[in-house]
Parts: C-alpha cells; sequence; structure tokens
C-alpha cells in the first residue's frame, strides 16, 4: 500500500469537502494537487534525509581519500563515484577537498569522477524523484549519473591534464590531521537533526513555490500540450533543455516538482532526465570556486564532456523509453 | 589554550567561530582565538572539510560545526 495513502484521503477531504470544490474543477485539481505533495515532499525530505545523514557520518572525505589513493583508472573511477554519493562535502570545501585529494595521490581522472557524482547524485534530487516520480525513474537517475562521473574521469584521466591543474596546488604540504575521534551515537544523531533542520529550512519555499506552480499548470494546462514541443520527436528539446538547466542550479528542490508536471503535459522522459542532471550536476558557482585550483581550458573540458555526457543520456532515454 | 577556526568564509564557519567563543565563556578557559582563512594554511592542518576546529595544534573537529556544550566538553577535556 502507498504510505502516502493517508495524506491523498486528507487533501481529497479538505479539498472537495472542507473548502467544497468539485473535483472536476480546474481549480480543484489544482489545491488537491497542491496540499497532497507539499506535505509529502517535505516528509519524505526530512525522513530521508536524517537517515542519509547517519549514513553519511561513516564516510567522512579523510576516509574516501586515503581509499582512494594509489587507486588506478576504471576500478578508481567506480569506487569514487560511489563514494561521492555518499561522502558528505558542500560546495565551499570543493577546494580543499580537491587539493586534500590530488595531494594524498588519488590520479585526476579519479579526483573528477567523485567531484562528478557528488552533485548530481545528491539526497534532495533523489529524493524530490522518487516522490514524484517513483523509483524506476530514481534508479534511472542514478545510474545514469554514475555513469557519466565514471566515463568523465576516466576520459580526463586518459587525457592526462595534470599541467591544467593550478601549479601551486602540487607544492602544497599537506599536513596530517591525525585520527579524528569517531563521531558517537549521541552525536550523530544530533549532527543528523541539525542536517535536516538546515536542508528543509533552506528548500522548503523552493518546494513550495515549485509544487504551487505545478499545481496550476496540474489543474488549468491541457494534458499533452507539450508533446509537440519537448515531446520525443524535438530533436533540440534536450540540448535546450540541458542549456535552461546550468544556471538553476541552487533550485533544484524547486525545479523538480515542477519538472514531474511537465512530464505529465507530454515532456519526453529523457529529456527530463537530461534537464535535472543539468540543474543538479553542472553548477556555475561550483565551477568558479573550482576556478582558484583549476586553469580555465580544464574547467571547460570538465564542463563540455559532462554537458554531452548529460545530452547523450537525454537522447538515449527517448529512444528507449518511449 | 591556543585555538584556531578554519574556514574559507563560509556561512557554517561563522557559526563556528560563534559557536566557539561561546565555548570558552562558558567554560571559562582562557583562550586565544584565531581565524584561519587561507586555503594553503588550512591544508597545513591536513583538513579536507571545514570548517575545522583546532586546538593547541590538533585537529579536534572538521567538516560539521558541533553544539556549544560539546565544544565547551571537549575544550575542558583538553
Amino acid at each position: 500500500m502507498d504510505p502516502f495513502y493517508p495524506l491523498q484521503l486528507l487533501s481529497d477531504w479538505l479539498t472537495y469537502s472542507v473548502l467544497g470544490l468539485a473535483p472536476t474543477s480546474q481549480l480543484g485539481m489544482s489545491v488537491d494537487f497542491f496540499l497532497f505533495d507539499v506535505p509529502k515532499v517535505l516528509i519524505l525530505l526530512a525522513v530521508v534525509i536524517f537517515f542519509v545523514a547517519i549514513i553519511r557520518s561513516f564516510f567522512p572525505p579523510e576516509k574516501t581519500r586515503k581509499v582512494l589513493s594509489h587507486t588506478r583508472l576504471f576500478g578508481g573511477n567506480i569506487a569514487a563515484a560511489l563514494l561521492g554519493i555518499v561522502t558528505p562535502f558542500c560546495s565551499c570545501s570543493a577546494v580543499p577537498l580537491f587539493i586534500g585529494f590530488v595531494e594524498s595521490g588519488v590520479p585526476l581522472g579519479v579526483t573528477f569522477s567523485f567531484l562528478v557524482a557528488s552533485p548530481m547524485i545528491n539526497e534532495v534530487a533523489i529524493i524530490l524523484l522518487w516522490g514524484l516520480f517513483g523509483w524506476k525513474i530514481t534508479l534511472l537517475y542514478i545510474v545514469s549519473g554514475l555513469f557519466i562521473a565514471i566515463t568523465s574521469g576516466i576520459i580526463i584521466g586518459k587525457l592526462g591534464l595534470e599541467s591544467w591543474v593550478e601549479e601551486y596546488v602540487y607544492q602544497i604540504r599537506v599536513g596530517d590531521a591525525g585520527e579524528l575521534a569517531e563521531q558517537t551515537w549521541p552525536e550523530k544523531f544530533a549532527y543528523a537533526r541539525g542536517y535536516v533542520a538546515e536542508i528543509v529550512g533552506k528548500v522548503w519555499p523552493y518546494v513550495v513555490v515549485g509544487i504551487g506552480l505545478g499545481a496550476v499548470m496540474h489543474g488549468y494546462i491541457p494534458n499533452d500540450f507539450l508533446v509537440q514541443y519537448a515531446g520525443p520527436n524535438n530533436p533540440f528539446a534536450v540540448p535546450l533543455a540541458v542549456l535552461v538547466g546550468v544556471p538553476l542550479y541552487s533550485n533544484a528542490a524547486g525545479v523538480i516538482p515542477l519538472v514531474s508536471v511537465l512530464v505529465e503535459k507530454g515532456m519526453a522522459m529523457g529529456t527530463v532526465l537530461a534537464f535535472m542532471m543539468a540543474v543538479v550536476g553542472l553548477s556555475l558557482p561550483e565551477a568558479i570556486i573550482l576556478r582558484k585550483v583549476l586553469k580555465p581550458k580544464l574547467i571547460a573540458v570538465y564542463f563540455g564532456i559532462n554537458a554531452v555526457g548529460i545530452v547523450a543520456i537525454g537522447y538515449l532515454f527517448n529512444l528507449v523509453l518511449r | 589554550m591556543e585555538i584556531k577556526v578554519l574556514g574559507s568564509g563560509c556561512a557554517k564557519c561563522n557559526q563556528l567561530e560563534e559557536a566557539t567563543k561561546q565555548a570558552v565563556a562558558r567554560a571559562g578557559i582562557d583562550a586565544q582565538i584565531e581565524k584561519v582563512t587561507d586555503v594553503v594554511q588550512i591544508m597545513g592542518y591536513g583538513v579536507m572539510t571545514t570548517p575545522a576546529l583546532v586546538v593547541d595544534g590538533r585537529v579536534r573537529v572538521a567538516g560539521r560545526v558541533p553544539s556549544v556544550e560539546d565544544i565547551a566538553a571537549l575544550l575542558t577535556r583538553e
């Protein structure tokens, strides 16, 4: 049984009995959609982020670095992409993380697999996808993200672009932090609670606005309206979706609820996946931060390979998911 | 006691500095608090996730902001 069924009953009751709206009216459909999706997504966010935080407390970056140092291409890239999912780091730590990896002997290509996977396969995106599209699409998203992270890291590794990293990075002497005390369980719970409050506190306005806009479209725009513009037969839809997605970085929480309605109105699934990957995985702020350690040429290569990979995934799924 | 707060200027780094000041006041410890924002210096401590707390040259916390109580307990244990 759908665990959110009681919530559906509640939103139906509020919309149709308390507010007295007709189930077939445009306003009724919009209000019902909004009243169901907002609490559902916020509950999912709070619960899943709590457990994600607990899991992550077992994978501090210092440990990840130790695992990845002296790995090789391929195997190292796969490990890096997988560890990218569970290792916590915010974009403000991208520079120390990059230096720490490179200095401890993690190959450049392996480091990039980590840097690509970490933001792309992020918990907020996964939860929203799961809540609004179901587990199949979520799994597809994770597998594609891993694939792009692994291949782009391997390509960058093969190209041998070490000289495109700022020289000073190789001169830094990284000290030894020693053994940090393992967090105790009360500390882990305190950390997880704080993490939930932080993330939910930051994204809830985007979720409400995103679902609000989605609700209006759900009620007022006819189904299949977008088929002619963004359906599988428009070859330009995928690259355009990626271009639009890049500047929307910080608003993933607002964008994904909106996109779930675009699908309902006829946008092709591959286009949707490409769009979301661009929103979450390709961010201008991160590129600007990484400029401190990477020469512009390398940033361009990093962005270029990712963008091409995301577009390719979009086309592939548009072909397969008809 | 010599306390250093490592961080390149993100919001959490300021939170940690603030929490550390309160913890020092609460525990009644005589300590100097210094903020380190230079990446090269931060890397010198082997820290990869900011903010981090260094007490008398040893890294005690990295990548999170503990509560004021936890920091105070940590400092009094020293």
